[in-house]
């Protein structure tokens, strides 16, 4: 199934957080996006809005000053 | 059949506590939370690199874990300007519009519940607790121009106000409900303890910076050397960030604090002028206003020097980019404390 990409770069939290949120809605159960962000914030509020919101956080990984990280929907709730 | 209820969740203790005792009597919660784009959560200490030691927590996801409920943040910055631009019920001591904000956030959440098939909502609301719209006599306000109506529950003060749907038609027991009124958090904490939580956000000065003083004289200038109350969110996100330094009322300088600053200000270097030094270690700066004449853009680099490690040599060499242009190279000397006057700092 094909990834999608949302870039979340310069956009302080909970922006990226709404950007993730936005994005899934419409998304059919199982699929993916990574999300790339460069508020270090992400780290702790992307797994915390999967975890109240029943969704898997698949990756986090860290290049230079950017974070990417891959979600998985789980729920259409 | 399980009633379902939305929360209006703040990060707070009393969102917490109203959506707990909520819970207590077998409703469904689910949080909303709101972003204006004021909202002080996270935002400094994400962008700031002193902060970066402190765990960085958005408060509303917290309390929502801790309930084990949804949390659904919904964007309002557009729809929110007319809120901030023209308050019906005015500005509080800055420009908060705290009344006004409450009305429209109750209205959004309002509409919100008819859509998703709710019930009812509730809020952290106690009587007295702020000045301006936690008072007995706006309680009514809000209810009636939000579209709510007597489908706001306050659980924290239900006792102090009128019964509500939910209490009349046996949705939920009122004599469960509280009487919290006033400023002291006392009753607040003895509760929070009942319900085993130890850990929440201290209560503080509001979690929006239109209440803050210093962020309300820098959204004033914006609007007012503009000649129109209007912002777009990177003007409110920058009103956030840096030394904001009026020399002349054609531009302004925000100058970052640090690195982490520097950092972001640098996203915006693609729409604004910028400086930066080059001879000295320095920071970077924004240039918000008219495209600098020559003169302009020596007095500029000459402030932006002062803020360097340069700022006692005779001569700092910075690099003056128009946006979107190839940058020029300035020799200037940094700018003597005595010519740097006292009113062009915005904070």
């Amino acid at each position: 199934m094909k990834i999608l990409d949302i870039d979340a770069r310069r956009l302080l939290c909970p922006m990226p957080v709404i950007r993730l949120q936005d994005s899934l809605e419409p998304l059919a159960v199982g699929s993916t996006v990574k999300i790339q962000c460069t508020d270090p914030g992400v780290k702790n509020d992307i797994p915390a809005w999967c975890r109240i919101n029943g969704h898997s956080v698949l990756d986090i990984e860290e290049m230079d000053d950017e974070i990417f990280i891959t979600v998985r929907k789980e729920n259409d709730d | 059949m399980t009633r379902k209820a939305a929360a209006l969740i703040s990060g707070g203790l009393d969102s917490l506590l109203a959506a707990r005792a909520m819970q207590e009597q077998g409703i469904h919660v689910e949080g909303i939370n709101f972003f204006t784009g004021f909202c002080v959560e996270g935002h400094t200490h994400a962008i700031r690199k002193k902060d970066k030691a402190k765990p960085k927590r958005n408060n509303a996801l917290w309390v929502a874990e801790q309930l084990g409920i949804k949390l659904h943040i919904i964007d309002i910055v557009e729809e929110y300007k007319d809120v901030v631009i023209n308050p019906k019920h005015g500005y509080g001591a800055n420009l908060n519009p705290c009344l006004d904000c409450k009305i429209f956030m109750v209205k959004k959440a309002h509409e919100w519940i008819q859509q998703k098939g709710f019930d009812f909502l509730i809020t952290g609301e106690v009587i007295g607790q702020r000045p301006m719209s936690q008072r007995k006599q706006t309680m009514p306000i809000v209810a009636n121009e939000s579209g709510a109506e007597d489908l706001i529950l306050r659980p924290l003060c239900a006792k102090n106000l009128p019964p509500t749907r939910p209490e009349l038609e046996g949705w939920i027991e009122r004599e469960q409900l509280f009487d919290f009124s006033g400023r002291s958090r006392k009753p607040q904490m003895a509760l929070a303890k009942r319900y085993g939580f130890e850990d929440y956000a201290q209560p503080a000065g509001g979690c929006c910076f239109l209440t803050d003083e210093n962020y309300s004289v820098k959204l004033q200038d914006l609007w007012s050397n503009r000649g129109e109350k209007k912002y777009d969110i990177d003007d409110i996100m920058l009103l956030k960030v840096g030394r904001h330094i009026r020399p002349s009322t054609d531009f302004k300088l925000i100058i970052a604090r640090e690195e982490g600053e520097t950092r972001f200000l640098s996203g915006y270097r693609k729409q604004f002028q910028s400086i930066k030094t080059i001879s000295h270690a320095g920071p970077l700066a924004l240039v918000e206003g008219t495209r600098l004449n020559d003169a302009q853009i020596r007095q500029a680099c000459a402030i932006v020097a002062r803020f360097s490690k340069g700022k006692t040599a005779e001569q700092v060499e910075l690099s003056y980019s128009p946006a979107g242009a190839d940058p020029q190279t300035i020799l200037v000397p940094p700018m003597p404390a005595h010519e740097m006057h006292k009113d062009w700092y915005l904070v």
